[in-house]
């Protein structure tokens, strides 16, 4: 069953209505936000205790058992209770900056989501610069973290904003140059162009080899360090930075940087599926299954390296980017360019 | 409708969302401040000074490389969606390019800025 086209549906009978085309639109769209909002704030609860079952097994304990079936009920408990406490704004702090940092990280997040596709046709608007909108619109994010490391008014606070921001810095220009061999093969920067590029199994990008893999390593490292997971989580560290940027803040304020974290974990594992696994493409199953599992599948990836992987040194972890990464894309993007222009995967 | 009317809509819905659930935290949070609990979190002890520091970090030489390298890749994104019609001057051409922007990087590299301390 595919659910384009219960939306399809919906838009049609609204245009049928007799409204004018502008509202609509307008009506339409918003419709979609609040939807996009509701999927997120679902898959987030879901991810929190996925992660937390994950982590547990991982280290052979049960984690969350009593709320529902196997805890599943724990995150909807933590939600409420995060609404239901006090939100401290400590007296120093540059109020409207302090105020807007978890607002721009939410909505920075929230953004990307207008370009990527969860099924077939499943797309709010299909912008013919697609990738690259998204790409922009999450580095939005550095903007939150310095935001909330300086208006906090605290060392943590301020340390831990400045080394994500330095960290989200470096691994941007590692991720940008992995994807562009992967535009420059589909030919165009919009979402559901490239996933159409990759209709069958064997064109998918990741398996093009040489540079396929070599650019999904590249990316799914980079986004990890993106997200500030482990074992790029040095500005959250908890031992030394008591959780860094965010350590003056409480209450649904605390809650928003806590969503914004999972949706952009969230956001990486999509682009990546959209990008090299195919996106929606796949038999039997409606698209929009394929696409949530693909994507999944990477999310458990992530949490994975998360329990398994050491957390690095802060300077190794520059160091891994600038004198690492950065010339292994641009020489993956190079051979992508030979490759390319000698027709070797004409496919 | 333009398109990146979406992008607006979506700007606007997004914000009013995060500003509602506050509101409603709002409705049914307490509030109890008083002077200690407003303090700045400083392993339990009194906060000294301002958290607005001067401290050395090397924040800058990484922001300046990034520069770089960003505005490298805005224009290698154009470069590689119409790569199909450029043919092969094109592709020596920003391989020129990237090797002389990557001599940059190495320059850095070589010169130890690269280094965070």
């Amino acid at each position: 069953m595919e659910l384009a086209n219960i939306f399809k549906y919906l838009y049609q009978s609204l245009a049928n209505s007799g409204l004018p085309q502008v509202w609509v639109d307008i009506i339409a769209l918003v419709a979609a936000g609040l939807i996009v909002f509701g999927v997120l704030a679902v898959i987030a609860l879901f991810l929190v205790w996925w992660e937390r079952k994950v982590s547990a097994h991982i280290q052979q304990r049960f984690g969350p058992m009593r709320t529902g079936w196997h805890g599943v009920l724990q995150t909807i408990a933590d939600a409420i209770k995060l609404i239901q406490k006090e939100d401290i704004t400590p007296t120093n702090v540059d109020r409207p900056v302090f105020y807007w940092a978890p607002i721009i990280a939410f909505v920075a997040a929230f953004l990307a989501y207008i370009a990527i596709p969860f099924g077939k046709g499943l797309i709010v608007s299909d912008l013919n610069i697609g990738i690259l909108f998204i790409i922009a619109i999450t580095t939005f994010t550095i903007i939150s973290l310095l935001m909330a490391g300086w208006g906090s008014n605290n060392k943590y606070a301020l340390l831990g904003g400045m080394r994500s921001a330095a960290q989200v810095v470096s691994y941007e220009v590692p991720m940008v140059v992995s994807i562009l061999p992967i535009i420059l093969f589909a030919g165009t920067l919009s979402m559901v162009e490239i996933v159409e590029a990759q209709a069958k199994i064997y064109q998918w990008f990741i398996f093009r080899v040489p540079f396929g893999p070599i650019a999904f390593i590249i990316y799914i490292i980079a986004g990890t360090a993106e997200t500030n997971r482990t074992p790029f989580d040095l500005p959250e560290a908890e031992q030394e930075l008591v959780a860094g940027f965010n350590v003056e803040y409480s209450g649904m304020k605390f809650a928003m940087f806590f969503l914004a974290e999972f949706v952009n974990m969230f956001t990486v594992c999509a682009i990546a599926t959209t990008l090299f696994l195919g996106g929606w493409q796949g038999p039997f199953l409606p698209s929009w299954v394929w696409f949530l599992g693909k994507t999944l599948v990477l999310v458990f990836l992530l949490m994975w390296f998360r329990w398994t992987y050491p957390r690095l040194r802060v300077d190794q972890l520059m160091e891994f980017s600038w004198k690492f990464l950065v010339p292994l894309s641009f020489a993956n993007l190079i051979i992508a360019g030979f490759m390319k222009h000698s027709k070797w995967f004409n496919w | 409708m333009n398109e990146y009317a979406a992008v607006l809509i979506f700007l606007f819905v997004g914000i009013g969302v995060v500003l509602f659930t506050f509101f409603l935290a709002r409705l049914v949070r307490p509030s109890n401040p008083y002077k200690a609990k407003n303090q700045n979190y400083e392993c339990a002890e009194p906060p000294i000074g301002s958290g607005w520091i001067q401290f050395n970090n090397r924040f800058y030489i990484f922001a300046l490389i990034f520069v770089v390298f960003d505005v490298e890749a805005i224009f290698l994104f154009p470069w590689a969606v119409a790569f199909g019609q450029l043919g092969l001057y094109a592709l020596i051409e920003m391989i020129i390019f990237i090797v002389i922007l990557l001599f940059g990087l190495f320059y850095a590299w070589k010169k130890g800025v690269l280094k965070w301390v």
